[in-house]
C-alpha cells in the first residue's frame, strides 16, 4: 500500500503539474479572451513533431517540444500581421504535421515514448526532471506579467493600444512567446492533443464566472490547477490516459460557467424592475436599450 | 478648371497667411501640406489646418473621404509621403488622446468600464499595475467626467454603443490629453444620444482646454457647437469657420464641379451632382439625400443656392417636430 498517489515516488509529478497547470491558467485567460484558440491548437500539434524529431535524432524531448514551439511561433508572428491569422495558423500547422509524418515513419519502431506524447503521461516524473520546466514556468510568467497591461488593451482592442505608441504586432509577438513556452512546458505532462484543453476550458468557464481581468486570471489558474490534480489522481487509480480528465473536465468548466452566466442573466431579466446591471436612470428614450447579451 | 484652381489657391492663401483661430484660442495642432499615399493613390493631397485650444472642430467628409486616414497620420500611426505635423507643448504620444472608429468590443471579455478607464492612465506601462487608491479616485473622477460613473462595474462589451463610446472617451481623456482625435464617434447613435455626446465633447474641449477634432460623415449634429471644419472631398481638404467653408463657391472648388449648399430648420445639406463623375456613388457628399435637391432628372426643382426650402418633402429626415429644437444647446 506505500504506492499512494500522495506518496513520495509521486513529487515530481505534483510540482511539474502543478507548474504546468499555473502557466496555462495564466497564458489560457489571454488565449480565451484574444480568441486565440486556434493558435493554442496548432502550437502544440506542431510541437509534436518536434517530439517526434527528437526522439529520431536522440536528444531530449524538451528539446525537441521547445525548438518546434518557437518555430511555430516565429512563423506566426512573421505572417499572420499580412495575411488572415487562421489560413497561416492552418498553414504552419498542416506543413508541420506533414514533417512530423515524415518522422515518426522515419523511425524504426514504433516509439511508445512519442505515442506517450499524444496524450501525456506524467505518472513517472522525477523531481530533477521538474527543474527545467519549473525555469520555463518562471520565465513565461514574468513575460506576461511585463507585458500585462498592454496585453490586456491589446485584447479590448488593438487601436487602443496602437494609439498609445505600442506595436500590436509586437505585443501579439510577445503573447505568442509565452503561448509557445506554455506548449512546451505542458506537452508531455498532459499531451499534445490536450495542451490546449487545459489553456481554453478553465480559462474559458473563467471569462464567464469573473468580472474582472485579475480575478479572472486567479480563477482560470484555480481551475486549471484543480482540473489537474483532480486528473492525476484520477489516472492513478483508473489507470486512464491523464488526457481523458483534463480534457473531460475542460469541457465540464466550460459548461458550468455558462450554466451560471446563463441562470444569472435569466434572474437579472425577470427580477421586478428589470435591473439589468446599472441602468441609466432616466425614463426618456426608446425603451430598454441594452439586450440581455 | 483654371477657375477652380484659384478657388482653391485663394481659400489656402488666406488660410496661410492668417491662421483664424477663435479669439483668445491658442493652436494646439499644426498640419501642413500633409499627403498621405495608399495602394498607389494620393488618398490625402496638401492638406493644411490648424486646430486651437478649447475648440470642437468637425471632420467632415463623406465614406472613403480620408478621414480615418487623416486621423490615424496624425496619430503617427500612418505614414505620410509628405507635409508635416506639429504639436504645440507636451510632445509625447499621451498628449494625444484617440477614440478609434467601431471598437468591436467582445461581450464576455471580463473587463469593466473602470478597468478600460485605468489602462487609459497606465495602459501603455510595463508590469501588472498596482492598484491604489489615489488611481481609482482617478477613474471615478473620468467617469463622471463622461456622465458615465452609473456604468463603472458593467463589462464594456455589454454596454450599448452610445454608452461604450463614453466609457472609451473617459479612456482616452484619462492621459490628460491635449488633442481629442474621435473617429465616427455619433455613428449609430440616436438622436437624443448624438446630441448628447456632441454636448459633452464641446463642454470637454471648454473645460480642459483641449482641442477636439471629430470625424463625421454629417455635419449637421456639429454645427451648434462647432468652431471650425475641415471638409475632406476628393482627397483635398478645405478648413476654416463653418460659414467660410460651407459654402457653395468653396465647397464647389473642393469637389471639381458644382456642390449646392442648401440650409433648411437650421440644417445644412450639401448636394453634390455626379453629373461631372465617372461612377455612379461617387463624389456624393456626406449628406446623400440632398441628391433629391439637384442635379440629375429631377434638376429642375432645385431650389436656388442658400435657400431654404419651403416644404419638408424634400428632406422627410428634417422635418420630424423634434428635429430642430434638438439641436439648442
Ligand atoms: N490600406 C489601404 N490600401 C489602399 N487603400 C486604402 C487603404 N486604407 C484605406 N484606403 C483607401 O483610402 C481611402 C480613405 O479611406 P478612409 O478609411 O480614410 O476613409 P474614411 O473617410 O474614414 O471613410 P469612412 O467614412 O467610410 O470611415 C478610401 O478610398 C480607401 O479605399
Ligand atoms: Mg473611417
Amino acid at each position: 500500500m506505500g504506492l499512494g498517489p500522495f506518496s513520495s515516488f509521486m513529487t515530481g509529478t505534483w510540482l511539474e503539474a502543478t507548474v504546468v497547470a499555473v502557466v496555462a491558467g495564466v497564458v489560457g485567460f489571454f488565449v480565451v479572451v484574444r480568441g486565440a484558440a486556434f493558435a493554442a491548437h496548432a502550437i502544440p500539434q506542431g510541437a509534436f513533431t518536434g517530439a517526434a524529431g527528437a526522439a529520431l535524432a536522440g536528444v531530449s524531448t524538451l528539446a525537441g517540444v521547445g525548438t518546434f514551439s518557437l518555430l511555430a511561433v516565429a512563423a506566426m508572428a512573421r505572417w499572420g500581421r499580412r495575411a488572415r491569422h487562421d489560413v497561416v495558423t492552418a498553414l504552419i500547422l498542416v506543413g508541420l504535421l506533414g514533417l512530423g509524418s515524415l518522422f515518426l515513419s522515419m523511425s524504426s519502431q514504433y516509439s511508445e515514448q512519442t505515442f506517450s506524447l499524444l496524450f501525456g503521461e506524467p505518472l513517472a516524473v522525477s523531481t530533477a526532471q521538474v527543474i527545467p520546466s519549473a525555469s520555463i514556468g518562471v520565465a513565461c510568467l514574468v513575460l506576461v506579467a511585463t507585458i500585462y497591461r498592454r496585453l490586456l488593451l491589446a485584447s479590448v482592442a488593438p487601436e487602443l493600444v496602437a494609439a498609445r505608441g505600442v506595436s500590436p504586432e509586437r505585443v501579439e509577438s510577445w503573447f505568442l512567446l509565452s503561448l509557445g513556452a506554455a506548449t512546451t512546458l505542458a506537452l508531455p505532462v498532459v499531451g499534445a492533443l490536450l495542451v490546449f484543453s487545459l489553456m481554453i476550458g478553465p480559462a474559458s468557464a473563467a471569462r464567464s464566472l469573473a468580472r474582472q481581468p485579475l480575478s479572472a486570471v486567479a480563477l482560470s489558474v484555480g481551475l486549471a490547477l484543480l482540473t489537474v490534480w483532480a486528473s492525476i489522481v484520477a489516472a492513478f487509480y483508473s489507470n486512464w490516459p491523464l488526457g481523458f480528465f483534463v480534457g473531460t473536465l475542460g469541457v465540464f468548466w466550460y459548461l458550468l460557467g455558462r450554466g451560471v452566466q446563463l441562470r444569472a442573466a435569466r434572474s437579472l431579466a425577470t427580477a421586478p424592475g428589470g435591473a439589468g446591471g446599472p441602468a441609466s436612470g432616466r425614463s426618456l428614450g426608446p425603451g430598454p436599450r441594452r439586450g440581455s447579451g | 478648371m483654371p477657375a477652380i484652381v484659384t478657388a482653391l489657391r485663394s481659400l489656402r492663401a488666406s488660410q496661410d497667411e492668417a491662421v483664424r483661430l477663435g479669439a483668445g484660442s491658442s493652436s494646439v495642432l499644426s498640419v501642413r501640406g500633409l499627403s498621405v499615399q495608399l495602394g498607389g493613390r494620393e488618398v490625402l493631397h496638401d492638406v493644411s489646418f490648424e486646430l486651437g485650444a478649447g475648440e470642437l472642430t468637425g471632420l467632415i467628409g463623406s465614406n472613403g473621404a480620408g478621414k480615418t486616414t487623416l486621423l490615424r497620420a496624425l496619430l503617427g500611426l500612418q505614414a505620410v509621403s509628405a507635409g508635416t505635423v506639429t504639436l504645440s507643448g507636451r510632445r509625447e504620444r499621451a498628449a494625444v488622446g484617440y477614440v478609434p472608429q467601431k471598437v468591436g468590443l467582445d461581450p464576455d471579455l471580463p473587463v469593466r468600464a473602470r478597468d478600460l478607464v485605468a489602462l487609459g492612465i497606465d495602459g501603455q506601462r510595463l508590469g501588472v499595475g498596482l492598484r491604489s487608491a489615489a488611481r481609482r479616485e482617478r477613474v471615478e473622477a473620468l467617469l463622471q467626467s463622461v456622465g458615465a460613473s452609473h456604468l463603472a462595474d458593467a463589462r464594456v462589451g455589454a454596454l450599448s454603443g452610445g454608452e461604450q463610446q463614453r466609457v472609451l472617451i473617459a479612456h482616452a481623456l484619462a492621459s490628460s490629453p491635449k488633442l481629442l482625435l474621435l473617429d465616427e464617434p455619433l455613428a449609430n447613435l440616436d438622436l437624443r444620444s448624438t446630441q448628447e455626446t456632441v454636448t459633452l465633447l464641446a463642454t470637454l474641449a471648454r473645460s480642459r482646454g483641449m482641442a477636439v477634432l471629430v470625424a463625421t460623415h454629417d455635419i449637421n449634429p456639429l454645427l451648434p457647437f462647432m468652431g471650425r471644419v475641415v471638409y475632406l472631398a476628393e482627397g483635398r481638404a478645405a478648413s476654416g469657420t463653418t460659414d467660410e467653408v460651407v459654402r457653395s463657391d468653396v465647397l464647389s472648388a473642393l469637389y471639381g464641379h458644382h456642390v449646392d449648399v442648401l440650409h433648411a430648420h437650421g440644417r445644412v445639406i450639401v448636394s453634390v451632382s455626379d453629373q461631372h463623375h465617372d461612377g455612379p456613388g461617387q463624389g456624393w457628399g456626406p449628406e446623400p439625400r440632398g441628391e433629391a435637391l439637384v442635379g440629375g432628372p429631377g434638376g429642375q426643382e432645385a431650389p436656388g443656392e442658400q435657400q431654404a426650402p419651403e416644404g419638408c418633402d424634400l428632406a422627410p429626415d428634417d422635418c420630424t417636430d423634434d428635429a430642430p429644437q434638438a439641436w439648442q444647446p
